[in-house]
């Protein structure tokens, strides 16, 4: 037992973001309303997020913009790799980010345009009407 | 349906639990996606591409095709938004003005024929709110600090925290805040739906633009270091220079979308009324 618990104290941010996700899933899959299944898509995304951006991080790092990388001596300096954290997940997320604002929008106007056409957002109600 | 769903969740996360025993530790300096790639983006990246912020020399330089195309997506999202959702058909039951001085209400037949001054009339249909004298003076201070600060974020990018995606967001939002606190009818005044498309497409021609000016300049797509040749700068800088103009391509992208997302969706294509 003891194991386990230090094994949830060294993983913690793998515990949480699964955690996250499922919740997504959980509302993407269960839930009736469509708003909702978005906001679990919301959701889902930002784990993914969450797992990308902690794996970049490494102990006793800074963030990655070089100190004093603005001068003329800055091609001088030697830069070790473990003093700042890995750019690149952040990269990764930052254009998810925005990707995930777009889709949301796109789906959103999906969403509105099934209320102009059948006066709900219960997915069972429209399904009813499409088959009337 | 809830069991059934419950059930999958449970499996899912029960293997993914399973999973994160052969993950490494979490801050792990030695972890697979610390090393390699990674260690050469710290320690060359400020040397061969002149930016600091190592993120954005990441964005924009070493991965430029990546962000090229999901500038494109984001372009397509704001297309895809306006083929959806935009209808052209005008009401035929009249509008209803208030004059704002005097409080007359004068009522319109034709749905076509627009009121010469705007300024002293405001529109009456389901959706009016009345005048809010704080929120509106609140956000007509706050508005322009809000686009400055999304234009340092843009033109920082290279150096702090920042970039095209990022300021081209918070330009947007004052955008949005503007629609909000006013309405969509003076949004659209200020900008209107033609500039907005035009500055969405505008982002993704300034991007591929200075792809394409490289290999006119004799180089690869997006090789920024021969832009040298037309830029009077020290040649340890054109790249980030290169960089700041695909941020500010992205950004006119980002904030446009931002902007037109929000008119249709608000108003589900009509653009008379919003929120």
């Amino acid at each position: 037992m003891p194991d386990l618990f230090t094994e949830i104290v060294h993983k913690y941010n793998y515990w949480l973001y699964i955690i996250l996700m499922m919740i997504g899933l959980y509302a993407m899959i269960v839930k009736n309303n469509l708003i909702k299944k978005l906001v679990g898509m919301n959701i889902f995304q930002t784990a993914i997020i969450l797992f990308f951006v902690s794996m970049g991080y490494k102990e006793d790092a800074t963030i990655p913009i070089i100190q004093g990388g603005h001068g003329s001596d800055a091609a001088h300096q030697t830069i070790e790799a473990a003093q700042y954290i890995n750019p690149l997940p952040h990269v990764l997320m930052l254009t998810a980010i925005v990707v995930s604002v777009a889709t949301l929008g796109v789906a959103l106007a999906l969403v509105v345009m099934i209320y102009q056409r059948y006066q709900t957002l219960e997915e069972d109600e429209i399904r009813m009407r499409v088959n009337q | 349906m809830k069991l059934a769903g419950l059930l999958i969740v449970m499996v899912c996360g029960g293997l993914l639990l399973y999973a994160t025993q052969d993950f490494p530790a979490w801050g792990d300096p030695g972890s697979p996606a610390s090393t390699h790639l990674s260690d050469h983006f710290i320690t060359q990246g400020l040397h061969e591409t002149g930016a600091p912020n190592l993120v954005t020399a990441v964005l924009a330089d070493y991965r430029g095709y990546d962000t090229m195309f999901e500038t494109v997506v984001i372009f397509g999202a704001g297309l895809a938004s306006i083929l959806l959702l935009r209808t052209y058909t005008q009401r035929t039951r009249g509008r209803e003005y208030r004059h704002i001085p005097t409080g007359v209400i004068i009522h319109i037949q034709d749905p076509r024929k627009s009121l010469k001054d705007e300024r002293e009339f405001e529109l009456i249909d389901n959706m009016w709110v009345p005048h809010d004298l704080i929120i509106k003076t609140v956000c007509r201070i706050l508005i322009p600090f809000i686009q400055i600060f999304g234009l340092y974020v843009v033109c920082h990018g290279d150096f702090s925290p920042g970039g095209g995606f990022q300021g081209g967001v918070i330009f947007g939002a004052s955008l949005i805040l503007l629609a909000l606190s006013f309405d969509l009818r003076t949004f659209l005044h200020r900008i209107s739906e033609k500039t907005l498309g035009l500055l969405c497409a505008l982002g993704v021609v300034i991007y591929s633009g200075i792809g394409c000016m490289c290999i006119l300049l004799g180089g690869e797509f997006l090789n920024y270091s021969r832009l040298a040749a037309i830029l009077p700068v020290d040649p340890t800088h054109v790249r980030a220079l290169g960089m700041l103009g695909v941020e500010i391509g992205v950004g006119f992208s980002v904030m446009s979308v931002m902007a037109i997302l929000y008119v249709n969706i608000a108003s589900a294509g009509r653009h008379n009324q919003g929120l």
